[in-house]
């Protein structure tokens, strides 16, 4: 099963200048995985040294952001559509 | 330099006020550089030190200007008891955005304070504000 994950702009340097790519996994942690297997050093940008979705970016799956269903956890099934944004914050 | 109509600048000033003494925060959205729509975003910190786009309403937004060949153009937002220059946390996030202008407005005091800046790879760099 193939899911289409959709780039931000700020990553596309990783996807050739792609702006949906596709990927497979049964987790949002897999889906990366794989993502990473085939856009080298993007997971770096997603995840952090110790394992955590990285709070620079946002993760939607189906449009609900992945902090709020179950992190890299969440489950990806066929049909699924992911989407990574920057997240925006200051002080 | 940014520049900006004066009713987007009005509005944004207007958030600011509404939102004090929390911060506010939005999007000016463009094409080709040029300033088309105003969107205020909610501040999902609801805080008077930080802001944080509420990201369900950013998802909306995002897609809403690729659908319209728009761009982030500037993202605002107001510092409720400092001035109107960039915070550090705002120049850490800086590095992770897309925007090319930081608008910030100090609520601190009666008189509206507005400015803008570029800030590149943790450069700051304050650029002038053309209201039209």
């Amino acid at each position: 099963m193939s899911i289409e994950v959709r780039i931000p702009t700020i990553l596309r340097t990783y996807t050739g200048g792609e702006k949906a790519v596709e990927a497979k996994g049964d987790t949002l942690q897999g889906l990366i995985d794989d993502l990473d297997s085939r856009h080298s050093g993007i997971r770096g940008r997603l995840i952090t040294d110790e394992g955590k979705l990285h709070r620079f970016v946002n993760v939607y799956v189906n449009d609900e952001d992945v902090r709020f269903l179950g992190s890299l956890e969440t489950p990806i099934k066929d049909g699924d559509s992911v989407t990574v944004l920057p997240a925006v914050a200051g002080g | 330099m940014l520049s900006l109509p004066r009713k987007m600048l009005d509005q944004v000033l207007a958030h600011a006020r509404r939102d004090h003494p929390d911060e506010c925060c939005g999007v000016i959205a463009g094409r080709d550089g040029v300033a088309t729509r105003v969107f205020e975003m909610d501040n999902a910190e609801r805080s008077p030190t930080g802001f944080t786009f509420d990201s369900g309403q950013w998802l909306q937004v995002y897609r809403a200007l690729d659908e319209a060949d728009e761009e982030p153009l500037v993202v605002y937002h107001s510092h409720t008891a400092t001035e109107a220059y960039p915070s550090r946390t705002d120049v850490l996030w800086s590095k992770n955005t897309e925007f090319g202008h930081w608008l910030l407005v100090s609520t601190r005091d009666e008189t509206d304070e507005v400015r803008s800046y570029v800030i590149t790879d943790g450069d700051v760099v304050e650029e002038r504000l053309s209201v039209t």
